[in-house]
């Protein structure tokens, strides 16, 4: 494996921010990473939150983590997401394109995109 | 799936779920196969459970347990002339080994080859979502290859940092990439 060293240099850069940063999400992205997630293309849009979530600063409020079969396979790639006090939006039907959208206007804006939503589709 | 590294990602998500504390995924390539082992030390399957988790249409469950993961890596395997196989091992009075071992080849040339895809992709991913726990990756293509031990980064990481911080995968990304831009090289 290459560059180890470069690896000890970003570790020394890092220290102190996330000793900062621990405990402080309070919003969760979940995105569902079972067989049928991954098979309607899960994996790229969990790429997509995780580098926009980055670049948009907003790592220190929000979590980005992966479960399991939700249990609407049909609607996948679905990503929930959780803040609290407020009710959770499920998201459905994602690509990297509108997971970009949501970091923009939901993540950052706090602005639910009600037509990628569940309640859209039914 | 459209790429057999989805299929990875989907295997090795079962490993992590049995608890495996490290999960080896290996590929060996030349002109014409691919052999894809995916091992883990995870607490492993009954004979029961195991005799039945290829076949989508056998179950002795009440609740879920188990899914399709693996029949669709069969499928993949046999529609190009290849194989899958698999055996589990659960601890014992006996022995305290455990664990599961998939193995799958393939045959490149085939017209229903899946190709492998971002394979690169699927370790960060799995990075990202178990940070906690290691996997270890190996893809040969004749005597060219690309290696990944995240018990290496974790040791030079110590415990403070964990493993699916931005700037760790976008490295772990970026050591695979550049491995990867070689391994076709001959």
């Amino acid at each position: 494996m290459k560059s180890l060293a470069e690896l000890q240099a970003i570790k020394d850069r890092m220290k102190d921010k996330v000793v900062l940063r621990e405990g402080t999400n309070s919003v969760r992205v979940v995105i569902g990473m079972a067989t049928c997630g991954i098979a309607a293309g899960a994996r790229p849009v969990l790429n997509k939150f995780v580098e926009e979530v980055n670049a948009k600063g907003l790592a220190d409020t929000v979590a980005v983590s992966q479960t399991g079969c939700i249990g609407i396979c049909q609607f996948e790639p679905v990503v929930e997401i959780f803040e609290a006090g407020k009710e959770k939006v499920t998201y459905v039907k994602m690509t990297p394109e509108k997971a970009s959208e949501v970091v923009e206007k939901h993540l950052k804006g706090g602005k639910v995109i009600a037509e990628y939503t569940i309640a859209a589709q039914q | 799936m459209k790429e057999l590294s989805l299929n990875i990602l989907d295997i090795a998500e079962n490993s992590v779920k049995a608890n495996a504390t490290l999960t080896q995924i290996i590929l060996k390539e030349d002109a014409d196969t691919v052999t894809l082992s995916i091992i883990d030390d995870g607490k492993g399957m009954s004979e029961e459970i195991l005799r039945g988790v290829v076949d989508p249409f056998y179950t002795t469950r009440t609740t879920r347990k188990v899914g399709l993961g693996l029949p669709l890596l069969k499928m993949a395997a046999e529609q190009t002339g290849g194989e899958m196989k698999i055996s589990s091992k659960q601890a014992t009075d006996e022995s305290k080994e455990h664990g599961t071992s998939v193995t799958a080849t393939f045959n490149k040339n085939h017209l229903d080859f899946t190709p492998l895809g971002d394979v690169a992709s699927t370790i960060v991913t799995l990075i990202q979502g178990h940070p906690d726990t290691d996997f270890y990756f190996e893809h040969t293509y004749l005597q060219n290859s690309v290696n990944f031990d995240s018990r290496e980064v974790r040791q030079v990481l110590g415990p403070e940092i964990p493993l699916n911080e931005y700037e760790i995968l976008e490295w772990i990304s970026n050591t695979l990439e550049e491995q990867y831009k070689n391994l076709y090289k001959v």
